[in-house]
């Protein structure tokens, strides 16, 4: 630990004297991707990433870069080069890497229970819900509810979230009930962190039900669509007026359980593509300080008609930049109102914390990170796979709530799914500059393109993310000292002057 | 400014610590040396010679007060180890350093002190108030004590187990893991350490501490010491050195390190090397007002904490007041002429008194 201290030691020295000895740059491993004309971004393994004039990753890879070049010392500093082939600092690499990926750590914390089928509104979207009053058929029994319930506590995560979905899950209240209060009581041995989701469509309260919400602190999920009349046109209700339920619905469970437990989702249909400034308008005017312009969800849809889905992707695209914009300003202006989808991506591009996030993630959050428990006993890997099973294509079933854990989550259908969920493996995002933000997604490649691993160029998952992903590194590029500040602001939420 | 060395005509005067345990009618200091078990008086007269240890005619006693510790020797002199008064104590380990920074406020000397400081601080330990609320430690490198700094941490989470203790240190050590786990085991949750980090390029930081490979061995050691659950703080100087690559630090901390509890960029203390190595090191600080701003704010946003040390606010931008700190010890701070027409005084942690070079844009900011 001592070291030996000449005279000769504290003769001050020159810069070059500390440069380290080697003739050549050695390169790390990066890929890189053009973000506009102008400009193409570097990014490592980590994630780490520059942005640069275009060529750049030619004149690295030639070896052309100078050291007295401020590039030198940044290429350096991120570690896309190095002055050996394994550098020094190897082991800090390791840890970055180990930490973004370390949502996997757990395993399964998202515990998805489809509690009944049945739902009072019939919107022309939902693939799933029956308006039917016929309990036995689909409702999920208490049996079955009870294996999947002890399934989720077998899960190493010591944090579990708790979701009921429907159909409308109030109308079978009891089950919900059942649930909350079984998983209590197992929990008192296993004691995890548990969190209670209830996805709503926030026009069945009562006050048994908002009092026991308010009880086990459940958080309300509803679906919000922006402005009445769009509103009222995507979730047809027959003889009422859904819109005003469901912000009569909001209102009163932010009064019963407070403010923040309340939170809206947005559906987005062919007609709310039109309309993304008045929905961020409506979400601003109903007090949400949060809205994901979520892509139109392909699963309503012919998803193998192609041309359809390519159309509903451009249109979306164009949507989603055009409420990005929106937002940016009101930002700017000082309102603080946050694009969740966006702030998924800045957190991966940005921090070097790992981003769980079930639907961009690599490994997929399949499994690892979400399962589902149908009405009829059935586990299946994601929500969208259980769409599929209504649709009658049972591929991402896992088995039932019966079988035992193991086979279910390590199975052989969870190791054949395992194949294809890591975007690092998988052809075209294997070498993608977008890869470490990006995910993988079996399940939507299967439905719309016949093949778990999908073709990238035709992929609407491909052209969407890369897209989305892109126009945040060209905002980074054109405005970043502006948006810096707002976009911290949405990675903490926290707004910007306290 | 508060002297903390004086000097006296020794009288039976052997080398110990004596504590000031209370003033006398006329005026001395009545001291007891727990190693010798006897009092001993401090005087600027010269008192009556049946009082057998005594140091007399002392130029002034204004700057000791009762509760402080002070190192005494035959010779006479007389140095403050502790005051009783101040919240900027330490413990000096060495004047011993593996790395000889270009702006050094304390130049590093070659001497084998290590013995000498370890049996002091040993002693100093055990007398220190157990209410102490906090303690500094440093050098020099304190980690150079090897073995026995570990042993000083250990007596430290004895006698003062609910201090705060910060550790001054070039972190060097701490990329050999064994060090690291050491520390660990002294068990101390109130041990903060902080570790100067001045570039994100490994050349520059090395330049800037003038030792090759001490920017790998920092950063393995924030990793090491984060691994066996220690707190950090980061510590940059800003000067001509390290202004450039500010915000690409910045950037390169939350990514790497942003397990740090705390990071500190302190403003140059003309004193040490730095009037030595001017040219390379001195700028005004209104000219790295931007790299500064950009750097704070982004950390910020990312909600690390940050703090400006030795900067005065006349020479920061509004936007950054809230994070100076009055951080000068009080015994070399003081204000300018300048000051005494300042709004802002009260919030200000005004100038080295240590330096011998300030800004020429210290300005009074008018209310
Ligand atoms: S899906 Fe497309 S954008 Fe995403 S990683 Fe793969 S190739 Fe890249
Ligand atoms: S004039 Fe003096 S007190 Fe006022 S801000 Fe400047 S240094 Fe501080």
């Amino acid at each position: 630990m001592e070291l030996p201290i000449a005279k000769d030691f504290r003769k001050f020295k020159g810069p070059e004297f500390y440069e380290a000895e080697f003739s050549e740059y050695f390169l790390l491993p990066f890929k890189f991707h053009r973000i506009n004309d102008e400009k193409e971004v570097l990014v490592n393994e980590v994630g780490d990433f520059l942005i640069v004039p275009i060529g750049t990753a030619r004149r690295i890879a030639s070896r052309d870069i100078q050291k007295d070049e401020l590039l030198y010392e940044d290429l350096f500093a991120n570690s896309f080069i190095s002055n050996k082939p394994i550098p020094d600092l190897i082991d800090v690499l390791a840890t970055r890497y180990r930490t973004k990926k370390s949502f996997l750590d757990d395993f399964t914390a998202l515990h998805i229970f489809v509690v009944s089928l049945r739902c009072n509104h019939s919107c022309h979207y939902c693939q799933v819900s029956r308006v039917s009053e016929n309990r036995q058929e689909f409702d999920i029994s208490i049996e079955d509810l009870t294996s999947g319930i002890e399934h989720m506590f077998r899960s190493p995560s010591p944090s579990i979230t708790m979701e009921f979905q429907g159909g409308e899950p109030l109308l079978a209240f009891d089950r919900v009930k059942f649930g909350v209060e079984y998983a209590l009581k197992l929990n008192e041995t296993f004691k995890k962190d548990i969190t209670f989701v209830v996805c709503t469509n926030a026009t069945v309260f009562t006050d048994e039900i908002l009092e026991f919400c308010k009880e086990h602190q459940i958080i309300i999920s509803t679906s919000l669509d922006g402005p009445e009349f769009l509103h009222n046109a995507n979730r047809p209700k027959s003889g009422a007026k859904s819109y005003q339920m469901v912000i009569d619905g909001i209102n009163r469970a932010r009064n019963q359980l407070g403010e923040d437990q309340v939170s809206a989702l947005m559906t987005t249909t062919s007609l709310s593509l039109e309309y993304p400034i008045e929905i961020i308008d409506n979400y601003i005017e109903n007090g949400f300080s949060n809205i994901f312009l979520r892509p139109i969800s392909p699963y309503g849809f012919a998803l193998k008609n192609s041309k359809k889905n390519r159309y509903h992707t451009e249109k979306y695209l164009e949507f989603y930049k055009k409420g990005l914009k929106y937002i940016i300003e009101l930002n700017k202006q000082g309102v603080f109102f946050v694009e969740d989808y966006t702030t998924i991506i800045l957190k991966k591009i940005l921090t070097p914390f790992p981003v769980s996030y079930v639907d961009l993630q690599s490994p997929a959050g399949m499994i690892n990170n979400v399962v589902v428990f149908n009405y009829d006993g059935y586990v299946y890997a994601t929500d969208e796979s259980r769409m599929l099973a209504e649709q009658g294509d049972f591929t991402f079933r896992l088995g039932h709530v019966k079988d035992n854990y193991r086979s279910i989550f390590y199975g052989e259908k969870a190791r054949f799914l395992s194949q294809y969920w890591s975007n690092e493996s998988l052809a075209g995002c294997a070498d993608c500059g977008l890869q470490s933000y990006c995910g993988a997604d079996p399940v939507f490649h299967y439905a719309a393109q016949g093949d778990f691993e999908g073709y990238r160029p035709t992929s609407d998952f491909c052209i969407k993310n890369m897209e989305i992903i892109r126009h945040i590194f060209d905002l980074l590029d054109s405005d970043g000292k502006a948006l810096m500040p707002i976009f911290n602001s949405w990675i903490n939420n926290r707004p910007r002057y306290q | 400014m508060i002297q903390l060395r004086t000097r006296g005509i020794p009288i039976n005067i052997t080398e110990t610590l004596i504590k000031v345990s209370y003033i006398n009618a006329v005026g001395e200091l009545v001291c007891f040396s727990p190693s010798l078990n006897k009092t001993v008086l401090l005087s600027t007269g010269v008192p009556p010679l049946e009082r057998h240890l005594v140091i007399a005619a002392i130029p002034s006693l204004k700057d000791f007060g009762i509760g402080d510790i002070l190192l005494i020797s035959p010779n006479g002199t007389i140095s403050s180890l502790f005051r009783e008064q101040s919240a900027h104590n330490t413990l000096f380990i060495t004047d011993r350093c593996n790395s000889n920074c270009l702006m050094c406020s304390q130049p590093p000397k070659n001497t084998d002190d290590l013995d000498y400081f370890f049996e002091i601080n040993s002693q100093l330990i055990r007398m220190l108030p157990p209410d102490l609320k906090e303690l500094g430690i440093t050098g020099g490198e304190p980690t150079i004590l090897g073995s026995r700094f570990i042993t000083l941490l250990e007596l430290i989470t004895e006698y003062l187990p609910n201090t705060a203790i910060h550790i001054l240190t070039n972190g060097r050590s701490f990329a050999w893991k064994n060090v690291a786990q050491a520390i660990q085991k002294v068990c101390n949750p109130n041990l903060v350490f902080g570790i100067p980090l001045y570039s994100d390029y490994y050349q520059q930081h090395d330049y800037i501490v003038q030792a090759k490979g001490a920017f790998n061995q920092t950063i393995l050691g924030f990793h090491n010491m984060a691994r066996y659950g220690q707190r950090l703080e980061l510590r940059i100087v800003l000067h001509k050195q390290t202004y450039k690559r500010l915000p690409s630090l910045a950037k390169y901390i939350f990514m790497n390190l942003p397990f740090v509890e705390h990071i500190a960029l302190m403003g140059l203390e003309y004193t040490g090397y730095t009037p030595k190595n001017s040219d390379l090191l001195w700028m005004e600080p209104s000219e790295y007002a931007d790299e500064l701003e950009e750097a704070v704010s982004f950390l910020d946003g990312m909600g690390l904490a940050v703090s400006i040390y030795n900067l005065q606010l006349c020479l920061l931008k509004p936007s950054l007041w809230k994070f100076a700190r009055k951080s000068i010890s009080d015994w070399k701070q003081e204000y300018l002429n300048e000051c005494s027409r300042c709004s802002l005084v009260a919030e200000c942690g005004g100038v080295f008194a240590t330096s011998k070079k300030h800004s020429g844009k210290i300005k009074a900011i008018a209310k």
